[in-house]
């Protein structure tokens, strides 16, 4: 039975909840000092570039940033198989001792975050590490918790919660619709 | 009734193909004492006799194949001189000619003696020695001709490899002329052909391996050739398998110098593509060569100017054939495959009628090569061979008589193949339903 | 999903242009990997990989081995003194007996064409072909492909011309299957004698002489002349070979355009190639050499994982 696709959130909605993370993120940093916003490829880079505009704007400050990559560090590359490596981690030259913030898209069960941990644990120590995610729809299979949430969702397991960009999609939006079969 | 005692044999109805009389069609043949007492027409049944209807059956006098490899003595391990004897008469033939390259090299009238027995006592097809030229095959000194002749060599060779010197192979040829006896030269340019597994063309290019070149074949032709030209011996040209070959061939039949030829079965079926992928089983030297080649070898024997088809039968043990292509041993085992390959390939596409190619796989072999046989003609031995030209059935080498299984037809479907076979009036093979 | 690359590397003459690509576009994000301060992924962890050299090698299997490790695989060396046969034990045992210690992936570099093909006919393990005999060697097709792909950019209609010994060689074989395949027009350059004799056939254009070929190429890839050739018969000396072919400052400096100079190593200095071409500002060699890792790396990474059903599926060809 096919559902129609609905949406959760629109572009306004999206940028009104992004200006809320953002507040959130630097309230929970008591400030802007030694914060590092690193989003993870795809799409938690456009939200986390969002967020550090936002930053600059409210704060007048520039937040260093980074772009993290973790197709390499997943665990199921014995079950699944490679995937193409969708992107390029690039980090600020050093995060030891910094507060770094991961930025995703959706917090589902876990494990792209814990793939994250482990490869920032390669790059450095920070201080400290927090999630912030636009997305949280339950599922979690590892013991992971987003510490800003934009929005909660309840969702079944045959559908997909997806965050539409505009870099990349063309326009702003968060929608649910049926898993399709994977090929 | 047989003078012997033996019970007579007569084969009905079938299409009596026998070019050395000149006859094709359907006819009775009657078998008796080891030879044929009748042949043609109706014949009425003699009390006793074993009567095989062959209807819708080729009967013809027994092929022989003048270039096969039995391993004995020496490697036992991958065929026996019995164990070759029975393939062939699996595949339709009643005599074959052993190549002398066994270990101990057929080289003195000892081996040949030795052969010749182990022949005589498996009782299939008649298995008539191949003498060395040289002594162990090393292109040196002369091994003992008449000595081996007398011991009932057939035809002498350095099979496996050539006589590099020219002043040899023209001594050789000098000197096995007073026995009338064919000198057979496997022609190959070592210097050019060396650490080549594969003929020299695109294939090979593509598929990184050393090529060996036409023209490694083609410089040993013409030059036996000319050697036949000065001392008038009788050259006879092994495996031919260029194009280049056949072309020089003709030049010498031209000027009426004594050469004779033969090509295998491999040679005209199959081309170098069929060694993509590295298959062992397609590995045999001189190697599978084009296209071009494959036709103009066909058309040789169409015209006459290759007189006889062989197959090159070389066993090897499976473990030496499953190893990088470089390493493998060259040779397929071809026996069992050669009446269907030649039947498909040559009977069915036009390029020979059945009269030609019974004449190309029994009376000349007979005839080159001086052997009983190879015709159906009253009085002569009794060598049958029955078959059908139109069965098809797949190739299955594990069910080969030969110790051999490495052929490139595996899973092919032949049109063509051996029904029964007779030598000296015995059935001694009889195909299953 | 199915593996991408197939269950084996053995050549490029059976990739698509798709699959190519793939391997290049990959290989970009690893050679990020070898300028971080730890140089390491898990993404192969816990897989057991190993080098099984036939032939004597010390920069291919190095490269591998740093790949292999800095994919946090476990790596073992084997190194093979002559072929199987004189060794005693063919090449389907050794085969056998990896399989039976349960091998995830084997790199060979072994005398024989279609050896590694032979190899991976007969286990299940990934087979990796670092080089057999004069067939292929396709990895380093790809680090030269991509090395000039850094450079040119697209290389539809790019002149790359292969200068040196190509009978012999399989690094120009897998250089010629792969530019053909990504649209480049390819060249070579050589003693008629080192030539392939169906050359003609390959697609390439041929070049007798190598100012000709300098001033029609983009790029040169310059092989290694071995001793042994002239040896062999095949050229007369390597003094001779330096005067007429060997690429020399002076030569390059007639070029109409700035030509790109690659080298799979290891160099002749002073017989295919000048000291100060090969160290000069044309040169790309050590570039090649990093993106060696980098392209090694992108393929154990595409040859592992998936399920053991995908790897016999693959090597049945039904995937």
């Amino acid at each position: 039975m096919t559902k129609k696709p609905s949406t959760v959130l629109d572009a306004r909605a999206i940028d009104r909840t992004l200006r809320r993370m953002a507040d959130q993120i630097v309230e929970l940093n008591a400030g802007t000092d030694n914060l590092v916003i690193v989003g993870i490829q795809r799409r938690g880079v456009q939200l986390a570039e969002r967020i550090v505009r936002i930053i600059r704007g409210q704060e007048g400050v520039d937040i260093p940033s980074g772009a993290l990559d973790i197709t390499l560090y997943r665990d199921d590359l014995q079950t699944v198989g490679p995937r193409p490596v969708v992107g390029a981690t690039q980090l600020p030259w050093t995060l030891d001792d910094q507060n770094v913030v991961i930025v995703d898209d959706v917090l589902y069960t876990g494990r792209t975050v814990r793939a994250a941990l482990d490869e920032l644990a390669d790059f450095g120590r920070p201080a400290r590490i927090a999630l912030a995610v636009l997305i949280d729809r339950g599922g979690r299979e590892l013991p992971i918790h987003a510490d800003v949430i934009g929005r909660k969702v309840e969702v079944a397991a045959d559908q997909r919660v997806d965050v539409l960009v505009e870099e990349l999609d063309g326009r702003d939006e968060v929608i649910i619709a049926l898993r399709e079969q994977e090929g | 009734m047989s003078a012997q005692g033996t019970r007579d044999l007569l084969l009905r109805g079938g299409r009596l193909v026998d070019p050395s009389q000149g006859l094709d069609a359907v006819g009775d043949l009657l078998l008796r004492d080891g030879r044929v007492a009748a042949c043609g027409g109706s014949i009425g049944t003699p009390d006793g006799a074993e009567v095989i209807d062959c209807t819708g059956l080729i009967v013809a006098p027994g092929l022989i194949d003048v270039h096969i490899h039995l391993r004995e003595p020496g490697r036992e391990d991958v065929e026996t001189v019995a164990t070759g004897a029975h393939s062939a008469v699996a595949g339709g033939f009643t005599g074959v000619c052993a190549m002398p390259n066994t270990k101990p090299v057929t080289d003195n009238q000892a081996v040949v003696g030795f052969v010749k027995r182990l022949g005589e006592a498996a009782g299939f097809a008649r298995v008539y020695p191949y003498g060395a030229i040289s002594v162990g095959q090393k292109g040196e000194t002369l091994a003992e001709i008449a000595e081996m002749v007398t011991a009932g060599a057939v035809a002498f060779s350095d099979d496996g490899r050539p006589v590099e010197s020219a002043h040899l192979m023209r001594t050789a040829l000098e000197y096995a002329r007073a026995f009338n006896v064919p000198v057979a030269e496997h022609c190959e340019d070592m210097t050019l052909a060396r650490g080549g597994s594969m003929n020299e063309g695109l294939m090979s290019a593509k598929l990184g391996l050393k090529g060996i070149p036409a023209e490694a074949e083609e410089i040993y032709v013409i030059r036996d050739i000319l050697l036949a030209k000065r001392t008038g011996g009788h050259i006879h040209l092994c495996h031919l398998s260029t194009k280049g070959s056949v072309e020089l061939v003709r030049w010498g039949k031209e000027r009426g110098i004594n050469v004779t030829a033969e090509v295998c079965s491999h040679h005209i079926s199959l081309t170098d593509a069929a060694v993509e992928g590295y298959n062992t089983n397609a590995k045999m030297n001189p190697p599978l060569r084009t296209a071009a080649d494959v036709e103009a070898l066909q058309q040789g024997l169409a015209d006459g100017t290759i007189d006889l088809l062989v197959t090159d039968h070389a066993p090897h043990h499976y473990d030496e054939k499953e190893r990088e292509f470089a390493d493998a041993p060259n040779g397929i085992v071809g026996l069992e495959t050669a009446l269907g390959v030649n039947t498909t390939y040559l009977l069915h596409r036009g390029v020979m009628t059945l009269p030609q190619l019974v004449d190309a796989m029994s009376c000349k072999p007979a005839k080159v090569f001086h052997l009983p046989g190879g015709t159906l003609a009253v009085g002569h031995p009794a060598d049958v061979s029955v078959f059908d030209v139109h069965r098809k059935w797949i190739v299955n080498p594990k069910m080969f008589r030969s110790k051999g299984r490495n052929t490139p037809y595996g899973g092919h479907e032949l049109t063509g193949q051996a029904r029964l076979t007779v030598v000296g009036g015995r059935v001694v093979y009889r195909a299953a339903e | 999903m199915a593996s991408l690359l197939g269950k084996d590397l053995l050549g490029l003459a059976p990739l698509s242009a798709d699959q190519i690509r793939l391997v290049l576009d990959t290989a970009v994000p690893f050679r990020e990997i070898s300028e971080r301060a730890i140089k390491k992924v898990p993404t192969l962890r816990g897989a057991t990989i190993v080098n099984l050299f036939f032939e004597a090698s010390t920069r291919t299997r190095i490269s591998f081995e740093f790949a292999e490790k800095r994919l946090s695989a476990d790596t073992v060396n084997v190194a093979v003194a002559g072929s199987s046969v004189a060794k005693g034990e063919t090449l389907v045992d050794t085969a056998r007996n990896l399989e039976a210690m349960k091998i995830d992936m084997v790199v060979i570099r072994h005398g024989a064409s279609g050896a590694a093909q032979f190899l991976a006919e007969r286990i299940e393990s990934n087979v990796i072909n670092a080089g057999d005999g004069t067939n292929e060697h396709p990895t380093q097709g790809l680090l030269d492909i991509l090395t000039l792909r850094n450079h040119l950019g697209d290389l539809t209609g790019k002149r790359i011309c292969i200068c040196g010994d190509v009978l012999h060689s399989r690094v120009a074989r897998s250089n010629i299957w792969g530019l053909i395949k990504l649209g480049a027009e390819v060249g070579v350059c050589g003693p008629r004698s080192l030539l392939p004799n169906a050359i003609g056939e390959m697609g390439v254009t041929v070049f007798d002489r190598v100012e000709d070929a300098i001033a029609w190429a983009d790029a040169l890839n310059v092989l290694r002349l071995q001793l042994e050739r002239m040896q062999a018969g095949y050229i007369p000396s390597l003094r001779e070979y330096n005067r007429v072919f060997g690429i020399s400052a002076a030569r390059l400096d007639k070029a109409p355009k700035d030509l790109l100079i690659l080298h799979p190593g290891p160099m002749n200095r002073g017989v295919e190639i000048d000291s100060d071409v090969a160290d000069g500002p044309h040169s790309v060699i050590l570039d090649q050499v990093t993106n060696g890792v980098a392209v090694r790396m992108a393929v154990l990474y595409l040859l592992a994982g998936g399920k053991p059903e995908l790897a016999d599926a693959a090597k049945k060809g039904t995937v």
